[in-house]
């Protein structure tokens, strides 16, 4: 019976192949629209590091100006930490992995007389980063707890980088020219680059992993220059590079490991003491609050999902809802004109509820269609994000299964619930009267 | 008398086409909300538009079309800063075509700059006022193409070298218009100048002068014309330039001056060279991408919902052609008959607007309270409403009109 019903909803929209069209075009765009600003969405929120992102730590402690708070909300906490705390976090070694970090950049001078030197950005970080975030190595390892506290001059290179400095062999054990200075590789990470970047969300939240990764100390060993955010409410004590980087000016993200809740209770305590501490010697004015805030946890309070995609995730949901109407309508208008051929169907003894099934069937022929043409719209209008966006982009526009998935089901089933009334409608005639005028 | 008067006094029928409508409720509520909800998207996406469209308008304060800006980074051992940027400076300032050059420390509406807090009074306990500061020598002035409206400019003495790390201010500045009139806003901008501002709470900087306008780098800042100058030269590794140059050569000139920079010195890198054109084009992308999107979606809104009354219409047409045959052979013209469907749409289209215009306040309300937007300003309603009508009738004259061609004899025939 199904297939017979499939093919009389053939018949049907072939009858009418305009308004068919109108239809299946109406229900295309407004599920192409709706995809296209979910599929943005959805990979805005997504969570980069799904495995452990409720392990994983972002530190707030409040350092900030006793006179005001961070911003105009009172319960605001500082962004960043200063180079300080995050230095003596890390040295307290409390957490299971722990690593202060920023970003850097220096130039590279390949060798060879023909290689031209080149600036990359670098990340600053403590060798716990490698570990805490499970970033994949194609050659060698990060680098030895021994190379933070001797601060060694020893570098682990993004694929990209190795493939053009190296030429993408395993460079292990070379040495490379960054910042005037002598670097030693000792790995070379895969392609990683979790979306949205969270561990660092200040400097681009879709922004590109760093080319270079190298011990935190260097920061200060080689006074290499701040990129990124710097925030003071206090100028330094003193004039020079040494008295920026122990001056209240907050510049470091901090991340810890804390695999239980136990784990985070200890270490809130432990930060609680710290800050106690620091106020005896004359730090942190304002009232003691700290704050661990998971990856998702994070991400939510640093709103890392753009305004505008929002609003033009909610406006694409009314648009659908216009597609949807669009279609109510003219079902109704079809199944009104289909009156005569249901009566007689009724008066020769199909039950309402066949007929019923029959209609529903129509629809979600209707639906389905639709939402194949929806998923060939969300692919154009995903290729016009990124054309009008630009490449930061890129790994944001692109539809995954799930998201297909997602767009025929939602297909299907708005375009049924559109076709309910009009079916009921429609089965609901008194044949009498529709033989009547015949 | 009576007959002139008959055949012209048109009797619209609005009572017998409202009974009618009535006895199709639903196709006409579904028309009505449809209408409502498109107009609600495309009045606030118009809404949208223009506020972003006026963002990207606002008057940077330098000459856009004709300044670029690039980065010189010194990566050699002997690598000498301020050196290289007097020797730059002056070969870039004598090359025929360029107005003038500086190296300042951040490039107008590109995005990344420095901020501070100025205070009227010394002491932490008081007030400060956001400002963006940009770092420039006494050609800064030319350079920005900004105008001195009260006051003088720095003195070539006045420059001072700032080192990585410097806490110490110069003893001067010169600030915006906007930026002395949110400082002072008794008196009157220009006796602001020779009054002490304090930046880090109490260090005092002299006003020497005020400039008529000059944009902060941050587009989305809500004080973007607070800008304060500081008269220094930078000696960091990492030097911007910004230069200008006469109109319409702005092109040739910067790829003279990446190969004149690049070859001056094999010490260090050129690189970010970008007219303040495209920094700005860079700064509203989202702008930009935004306008586009909503056009696009108010277009296609606005056929989907055309087509979809004229596929109601043509419809209820098929339907009635029984009805209209027997008034065409009762005596209706066909101007009767067109008028018949454009008052029903029109009658339905007024439903719906109003609807509309509720609804798109009611949008507005949400944008306002979660995404910050502005109110509406009201007229963008009426207009929506009268454009609504005008593409309901539009859409409906196509049906209607092939309906008043149907000889009465077919369509009594028919049934």
């Amino acid at each position: 019976m199904f297939g017979y019903y499939i093919k009389l909803a053939l018949k049907s929209l072939k009858r009418n192949p305009i308004l068919s069209l109108l239809m299946i075009t109406a229900i295309a765009l407004g599920i192409g629209a709706s995809m296209t600003t979910i599929t943005v969405n959805y990979l805005m929120s997504a969570d980069p590091i799904p495995h452990k992102s409720d392990q994983l730590f972002h530190i707030q402690v409040d350092s900030w100006d006793p006179n005001n708070a961070f911003n105009d909300d009172e319960e605001a906490l500082p962004n960043q930490l200063t180079w300080t705390d995050a230095t003596n976090f890390t040295l307290a070694k409390k957490a299971l992995r722990q690593s202060a970090m920023g970003m850097s950049g220096a130039i590279i001078e390949p060798k060879g007389d023909d290689a031209k030197p080149f600036e990359a950005s670098i990340r600053l970080a403590y060798t716990d980063f490698f570990g805490m975030f499970d970033v994949p190595f194609i050659f060698g390892s990060p680098w030895d707890t021994s190379s933070d506290t001797n601060r060694e001059q020893v570098v682990v290179l993004s694929k990209r980088t190795n493939e053009s400095i190296f030429g993408g062999e395993n460079s292990v054990g070379k040495t490379i020219v960054i910042a005037g200075r002598s670097f030693q590789v000792v790995g070379v990470i895969d392609d990683w680059q979790p979306m949205p970047k969270f561990y660092d969300v200040n400097n681009g939240a879709f922004n590109e992993t760093e080319e270079l990764f190298m011990p935190f100390t260097l920061k200060e060993e080689l006074e290499l220059p701040n990129w990124g955010n710097n925030n003071c409410w206090k100028s330094p004590d003193g004039e020079g590079y040494k008295a920026f980087l122990q001056s209240e000016c907050i510049n470091t993200q901090m991340w810890v490991e804390l695999p239980n809740e136990t784990a985070k209770a200890e270490y809130m305590d432990f930060l609680n003491n710290y800050v106690m501490e620091q106020k005896e010697l004359g730090r942190f004015p304002r009232p003691i609050k700290n704050r661990l805030s998971n990856v998702m946890q994070w991400m939510e309070r640093q709103e890392v999902v753009e305004e505008d995609a929002k609003m033009m995730m909610w406006l694409s949901f009314m648009f659908l809802l216009v597609c949807l109407l669009n279609t109510i309508g003219l079902l109704l208008a079809k199944f009104t004109g289909k009156s005569a051929e249901i009566g007689l169907r009724l008066a020769v003894g199909a039950s309402k509820s066949d007929l019923f099934k029959q209609h529903l069937v129509e629809t979600a022929m209707i639906g389905l269609l639709g939402g194949i043409a929806g998923i060939g719209f969300a692919l154009l209008g995903l290729q016009g994000i990124k054309s009008l966006y630009g490449d930061f982009v890129d790994d944001l526009a692109t539809l995954d299964v799930s998201m297909v998935l997602v767009a025929l089901a939602i297909a299907l089933l708005s375009s049924i619930a559109a076709g309910l009334y009009p079916t009921w409608r429609a089965c609901n005639i008194a044949p009498a009267s529709q033989l009547k005028s015949q | 008398m009576s007959n002139t008067q008959t055949s012209t006094s048109i009797n619209w029928e609005i009572g017998p086409i409202f009974r009618a409508m009535l006895r199709n409720k639903v196709g006409a509520i579904l028309i009505a909300l449809q209408i409502a909800v498109t107009m609600t998207i495309i009045v606030n996406s118009v809404y949208i538009i223009v506020e972003r469209s006026k963002e990207m308008q606002r008057d940077s304060g330098i000459d856009n079309a004709n300044s670029f800006s690039l980065t010189s980074v010194g990566f050699a051992e002997n690598y000498n800063v301020p050196i290289s940027v007097e020797e730059d400076m002056n070969a870039l300032r004598s090359l025929p075509g360029i107005v003038d050059a500086i190296q300042i420390n951040a490039v107008p509406n590109s995005g990344s700059g420095w901020s501070m807090g100025l205070k009227t009074q010394p002491g932490v306990e008081h007030d400060g006022v956001g400002t963006a500061v940009y770092m420039v020598d006494e050609h800064g002035i030319n350079a920005l193409d900004v105008e001195i409206i009260a006051g003088e400019n720095f003195a070539p003495t006045d420059i001072g070298m700032r080192v990585v790390g410097q806490v110490k201010w110069p003893a001067k500045t010169i600030l915006t218009k906007a930026m002395a009139e949110n400082l002072f806003p008794e008196i009157p901008y220009a006796s602001v100048v020779g009054k002490s501002v304090y930046i880090n709470d109490t260090e005092p900087m002299i006003v020497v002068g005020i400039i008529d306008k000059l944009q902060a780098p941050w587009v989305g800042w809500n004080n973007l014309e607070n800008v304060m100058l500081s008269p220094e030269r930078m000696d960091f590794k990492g030097s911007r330039y910004f230069i200008r140059t006469e109109p319409g050569q702005r092109d040739t000139i910067m790829k003279q001056v990446e190969e004149l920079l690049a070859n001056s010195n094999k010490g260090r890198l050129i690189q970010g060279m970008r007219s303040i054109e495209e920094t700005r084009e860079r700064s509203y992308r989202g702008h930009t991408a935004m306008i586009k999107i909503l056009s696009t979606v108010m277009v296609i809104l606005t056929i989907v919902t055309a087509l979809g009354i004229v596929g109601l219409a043509s419809f209820s047409v098929n339907q009635r052609k029984k009805q209209i045959g027997t008034r065409r052979a009762l005596g209706a013209s066909q101007l009767a008959i067109v008028r018949y469907f454009m008052i029903e749409n029109f009658l339905i289209s007024s439903i719906g607007v109003t609807l509309g215009a509720a609804l798109t306040i009611g949008l507005n309300m949400i944008l306002v309270n979660t995404f910050g937007l502005d109110r509406i300003d009201w007229f963008y309603i009426p207009i929506g409403m009268l454009v609504l009508w005008i593409v309901g009738q539009c859409a409906v004259f196509g049906p209607a009109r092939k309906t008043a061609n149907i000889p009465p004899a077919l369509a009594t025939r028919t049934v």
